[in-house]
């Protein structure tokens, strides 16, 4: 994959992203916690072009001080997609990038041609709370967001840190993360998703790891049944991150998805 | 200087196991843990004590906000500022404050203040916090990343409001108005004093600077601890080419008098100890909502927050010994505590000392002696530091003559139908 830097709406946005492979253009989108690059993209890219950027106020992207809610960041990715040359793309957003995609979809369907939603948030039941992230520390967030925290897939999603300084960095890049992201999730993580997700006209993959202890999989049934064209896959032995958990099978799920 | 009896009217009645059985004195704190009849008795103590400190001269009484809180119970301070104008005359009445980013719209606290400096005959100093992260964040559900800027919104709406005769539109970000017109409006002209209590953020300081406003640093850590902020402060004003009036700047100190250094100890440990490991055991998770700090504040401080972890691991075991060595508390007799107070006063350049002489589970009595002692031996002696200086951040009142008073006893009632 290839770091690059995208001017948007006249360089009023600066965006971070990267870019690789050839092939249908596929927009991933990453949650709270930034972008996270591992081997799932370059697997991606092997049949996708795959953009994976940086959302405003994350990581170097620029220009989240103009972005106010979750409907002005859906639509500046028509933005991002024009600065691309994209007129349409296959968009797999996970966790709130999942929220994000959905909004998307719902508010201009002809640029989303399938969508992927993997552990998304955006839905609310009062029985089904989304864990409040935002008090844990990354030790303590851990046993929610993964299956096994032994496993070689946490070491690749979590590097140790190398130095003292690396330590602080990534600390300054989680705070910064969840700062950009608690403007959309703050202090519940439904901005009104449900009153627009029935536009969604994209066929739909709803994936979902069975361990999730931090978005209930009981929400996958909610996003189906609001989605007129869709489908549910639950990962077993898989909890929050099954790009890194369960990375083969989850990319073979969207190839799959995507290519027939 | 001037002296000020500043109060937080903390639960005094969490049990010896608080620590073991609750994860947070805020926020999430037990509610089966708070018995409104006790509740009834504290308040009324508490308004008795401030009253008390009008009497014995302080300069200022203050009243803070604070909510789902067990160790201040004041989620409305404008309630005790207005309960505490009838029955004090001079003091200034200083709430500090109400955070304005929680109010919708925030002209409310514009009205509120200004019936605040009506009633009290222009006593008020008005208090603009942004607010503490468990109050803000956790409690009133204010996204963190965007408080900040609804703060600074919610003050020029207010400062406007309260300013301007005529009505005017409002066309903010976070709140729009068609109409505004505050009725009433303060006495003191242009507006009351302004006191920008805070922590130590970077933006605070400059904004404080630049408006010319006062800042309170409100720490619970005592002089020692205070020092490294208000340098920066003061030096952000040499920056900006500002004067070095010690007036501009406030500091919280807890403190403790008694007749010997020996007995202030027996008087006052257990009530300290029950403040530091009771009332501050707080859910970390709670302390800094990820957006509450800017990032620039972040990146200036992230190395201290190890060290704040490593005080906050070592709290519960923290006895008088701490407090006196780490200045947490000043106490001792009267004259190791003038003492100690003038020599904080001068490092950190305050002109305005707020004193905490009711902390953590103190009984009404030692609050009585405590300010008695302050008031009698420990004032006269520091009272005339900065009298160089003028205080353009106090209280402009009504004349003595203009003032109005409540009846000194009511004319005889004849209740209509008993009464209990």
């Amino acid at each position: 994959m290839e770091r690059r830097t995208v001017s948007v709406r006249d360089g009023l946005f600066q965006t971070e992203l990267l870019q690789g492979g050839s092939g249908d253009p596929l927009l991933f989108l990453h949650g709270a916690g930034g972008l996270r690059e591992g081997g799932y993209l370059d697997d991606l890219a092997e049949r996708f072009t795959v953009y994976a950027p940086s959302h405003p106020g994350f990581g170097a992207s620029e220009g989240f001080e103009r972005i106010d809610d979750i409907i002005d960041l859906a639509l500046y990715y028509h933005d991002l997609m024009d600065a691309l040359g994209i007129e349409s793309a296959h968009v797999v957003g996970h966790s709130m990038g999942g929220m994000l995609a959905a909004e998307i979809a719902a508010l201009c369907s002809h640029r989303v041609r399938r969508l992927v939603l993997a552990n998304a948030v955006g839905l609310w039941r009062d029985e089904a709370p989304v864990l409040d992230f935002f008090v844990l520390g990354p030790d303590q967030l851990l046993p929610y967001i993964v299956h096994d925290p032994e496993s070689d897939a946490v070491r690749e999603a979590f590097p140790a840190p190398e130095s003292q300084d690396d330590m602080i960095e990534a600390m300054y890049q989680r705070i910064q993360s969840y700062s950009s992201a608690g403007k959309f999730l703050w202090p519940i993580p439904d901005r009104g998703l449900k009153r627009r997700i029935h536009r969604i006209a994209a066929p739909t993959l709803i994936v979902w790891g069975e361990s999730d202890r931090l978005v209930p999989p009981s929400y996958a049934e909610d996003f189906r049944s609001s989605i007129g064209d869709s489908r549910v896959v639950i990962m077993k032995e898989c909890a929050h991150l099954p790009m890194f958990e369960k990375r083969a099978e989850f990319v073979s799920l969207v190839t799959e998805f995507l290519t027939t | 200087m001037k002296l000020h009896f500043f109060h937080l009217m903390p639960y005094r009645f969490l049990p010896d196991d608080f620590r073991e059985k609750n994860r947070s004195v805020w926020v999430d704190v037990n509610s089966r843990l708070f018995d409104p009849a006790k509740g009834h008795q504290i308040y009324n103590e508490n308004l008795d004590e401030l009253e008390f400190a009008d009497q014995m001269g302080f300069d200022g009484i203050c009243v803070n906000e604070h909510h789902q809180n067990a160790y201040g119970l004041m989620p409305s301070p404008n309630l005790m500022a207005a309960a505490l104008t009838r029955r004090t005359q001079n003091a200034g009445i200083v709430v500090l404050g109400n955070s304005i980013a929680l109010y919708n719209p925030p002209t409310r606290v514009a009205e509120e203040f200004a019936m605040l400096d009506c009633l009290s005959g222009g006593r008020l100093v008005a208090g603009f916090p942004v607010g503490t992260s468990m109050d803000t964040n956790f409690t009133y559900g204010q996204v963190p990343v965007t408080l900040r800027d609804r703060y600074y919104e919610a003050h020029d709406l207010i400062m406007k409001a309260w300013t301007e005769p005529d009505v005017f539109a409002f066309n903010g970000k976070y709140t729009q108005l068609r109409y505004v017109n505050v009725w009433p409006r303060p006495v003191q002209k242009p507006h009351p004093p302004i006191w920008i209590p805070g922590g130590g953020s970077i933006e605070t300081w400059e904004w404080v600077s630049r408006m010319d406003y006062m800042f309170s640093y409100l720490s619970y850590f005592g002089h020692q601890r205070g020092l490294s902020v208000m340098k920066s402060f003061w030096e952000e004003l040499a920056r900006l080419g500002k004067d070095d009036n010690p007036y501009r700047a406030g500091f919280l100190q807890f403190v403790a008098v008694s007749e010997t250094d020996a007995q202030a100890e027996r008087d006052y440990a257990e009530h300290a100890e029950y403040f530091y490991n009771r009332c501050l055991h707080i859910y970390p998770g709670f302390a800094d909502a990820p957006g509450y700090r800017t990032l620039r504040t972040v990146r200036a401080g992230l190395r201290s927050q190890f060290e704040r972890q490593v005080v906050a691991a070592a709290s519960g075991q923290l006895k008088w010994k701490n407090f006196m060595e780490d200045g947490y508390v000043i106490g001792g007799s009267p004259e190791t505590v003038a003492q100690k107070l003038e020599e904080a006063a001068k490092a950190l350049r305050v002109g305005h000392l707020m004193v905490l002489l009711q902390f953590g589970s103190m009984p009404p009595e030692l609050v009585r002696k405590n300010t008695e002692l302050f008031a009698k031996k420990v004032m006269p002696r520091i009272r005339g530091l900065w009298s160089e200086y003028e205080d353009r951040w106090w209280i402009n009142p009504l004349p003595k003559d203009q003032r109005a008073a409540p009846m000194a006893s009511l004319p005889e009632a004849v209740p209509a139908g008993g009464g209990c």
